[in-house]
């Protein structure tokens, strides 16, 4: 990879017209020794990492990690308190309006607005992304189709289940195709059918529009099925960065990813016995299952 | 490191003028608002008590006392543009609720990370808050008919009038918008609407004319924009409506103010979320 992104006044193309099947120039999105603090909280501490096109990518670890100030900073809603970022090619801080139009955003709440009807949701999200008009009708059926919600377009959302919601969130961020998507917790509180619904509606839009996709999430096994690459992190630190695969490898040959979250979070775990009890028994009723 | 390579690179759409595109976003905004209402058509009926009960118990009562100097006009139709002002602030005064409720839901987030400009977002939200409050003109009317009260029905003076009350709305619900963001919470944010809607009432023409009130009280109704709306609203709804501050100040104050608050909260909307 091309350090061409090292400079926060780089203007660099926008990655997204790069149609020639060539390996892209730059991440699509790359971080470099990021702080947020809240008070004496240090909730992000010096985070640099490292995202390629077309990537599904997972944020994984436990509550309070730093995941969602992490999506928070990608997504110019924070800003950090040092350290820069840049998200397809443009810096969040200082071109923060260019990332806003090459970005969708999957918040962790089902934040679909209950009053509205799914299509009145892609329609107020397909006109704030600037879809042109004579596109909207056009992609807005093509995403009920997608997420199966043709019958249901008309119906008020504050109706839907939260498989539903999370679907039609899934396609209200994604109508203006950006070039990366941020999904935080996509599948926290799913049901198993809803859960493979959203990652076939993930997977499916990398195929079609060959999106970056970063995902957070606390489901070490969900990180194992879905992302090509993971970076644990606890404490606001990113402990280690590597294909899950990679990381099972580095401690033991029957190792699972929860093990690997073990091993590299080690000691500071000790203070956390709730979430390493839960981890324990997860393991366990994986094998006796 | 992955070495994916995307088989169909996303379609990208031209930018329109900035113009066009602020203006899309705006109407996004108060479109999304104002389709809301039609799932809620209960809430247009409790809307009408308040006035009712002002106009029928309080109303009658003190226009039988002719306390009041209200010159040719009779107390009624002297109050009755002062009640639709003040059914159109105490709404609007806690529309601030509705942007703690967004942020608690996430809606706030998504609306954050959309390329609308925040003045854009926040213009929408004051434009559909304006619109709401035309159905306490229209309850107002009927009780204006009902009562007997005298009011114009000119065409350009119901104009004027719905657009007063557009004005107004968008005027008190952005200040209620920049109070939300500044103390985040519901339940200090209740605390405050409650505050702030009888002095705003009170310290105004609404329900007696200025020139009761002592020195002070003058003073203060001078800088309350409710005054203007007032006074516009009772120009141009009643027979006989004279204005105290002229027309053209009435409306330049509402937009003068409507320019501030819309400002102020653009400027404060994203720290409703960190």
């Amino acid at each position: 990879m091309t350090d061409s992104a090292n400079s926060s006044h780089a203007v660099l193309p926008d990655v997204r017209r790069r149609g020639d099947g060539s390996a892209p120039a730059t991440c699509a999105i790359r971080t470099r020794d990021l702080v947020r603090r809240f008070g004496s909280l240090v909730a992000v501490d010096g985070v640099s990492i490292e995202v390629q096109h077309g990537e599904i990518f997972g944020l994984i670890g436990p509550n309070g990690a730093g995941k969602s100030t992490m999506i928070k900073i990608l997504t110019t809603l924070l800003p950090p308190t040092s350290g820069q970022a840049w998200v397809a090619g443009f810096n969040v801080v200082t071109q923060a309006a260019l990332v806003r139009r090459r970005i969708g955003y999957v918040p962790q709440l089902l934040s679909a607005d209950g009053a509205l009807t799914g299509y009145e949701n892609l329609l107020l999200s397909a006109q704030l992304y600037s879809v042109p008009p004579k596109e909207c009708a056009q992609r807005i059926h093509e995403a009920l189709t997608m997420i199966g919600l043709l019958d249901a377009a008309n119906t008020q959302v504050s109706h839907y289940s939260g498989g539903m919601v999370r679907s039609l969130e899934i396609a209200q961020s994604t109508l203006h195709h950006p070039a990366v998507l941020f999904a935080d917790e996509p599948t926290v509180g799913l049901d198993p059918v809803a859960h493979r619904a959203v990652w076939e509606h993930i997977h499916e839009l990398r195929e079609r529009l060959g999106m970056t996709i970063l995902v957070t999430t606390h489901n070490m096994e969900e990180a194992d099925q879905h992302c090509e690459r993971v970076a644990i992190m606890h404490h606001g630190r990113v402990m280690i960065a590597g294909s899950p695969a990679s990381l099972k490898a580095r401690v033991g040959p029957t190792a699972t990813l929860d093990d690997a979250f073990i091993h590299f979070t080690g000691d500071k775990l000790e203070q956390e016995g709730s979430f390493r009890e839960l981890l324990r028994a997860r393991r366990t009723a994986r094998r006796l299952s | 490191m992955s070495s994916y390579v995307p088989a169909v690179p996303p379609a990208d759409f031209p930018e329109p003028p900035a113009a066009f595109t602020f203006v899309r976003h705006v109407a996004a905004v108060a479109g999304a608002e104002i389709r809301k209402l039609r799932h809620d058509p209960l809430e247009l009926l409790t809307r009408a008590i308040q006035p009712m009960l002002w106009l029928v118990v309080f109303g009658q009562v003190m226009a039988r006392l002719r306390g009041v100097p209200t010159g040719r006009l009779p107390y009624l139709d002297f109050m009755a543009p002062g009640i639709l002002a003040q059914s159109v602030l105490f709404i609007a005064i806690f529309y601030g609720i509705a942007t703690i409720w967004e942020r608690d839901l996430g809606i706030l987030h998504k609306l954050l990370v959309s390329p609308a400009t925040r003045t854009a977002l926040v213009l929408g939200k004051a434009l559909s808050a304006g619109v709401r409050a035309l159905s306490q003109a229209v309850i107002v009317y009927l009780l204006t008919l009902l009562m007997h009260i005298h009011v114009q029905f000119h065409l350009a003076n119901i104009a004027g009038v719905l657009l007063l009350v557009i004005m107004g709305s968008a005027l008190f619900s952005m200040f209620s918008v920049v109070m939300a963001c500044l103390v985040k919470t519901r339940e200090r944010f209740m605390g405050i609407g409650q505050i702030l809607t009888m002095p705003l009432f009170f310290a105004s023409n609404a329900i007696y004319p200025l020139s009761l009130m002592p020195g002070w009280l003058r003073t203060i109704s001078t800088i309350n924009p409710l005054s203007y709306q007032v006074d516009g609203l009772r120009t141009l709804m009643v027979t006989g409506g004279t204005s105290a501050f002229g027309l053209r100040l009435d409306f330049g104050v509402l937009l003068l103010g409507i320019a501030v608050f819309v400002a102020l909260a653009a400027r404060l909307y994203p720290r409703m979320i960190t």
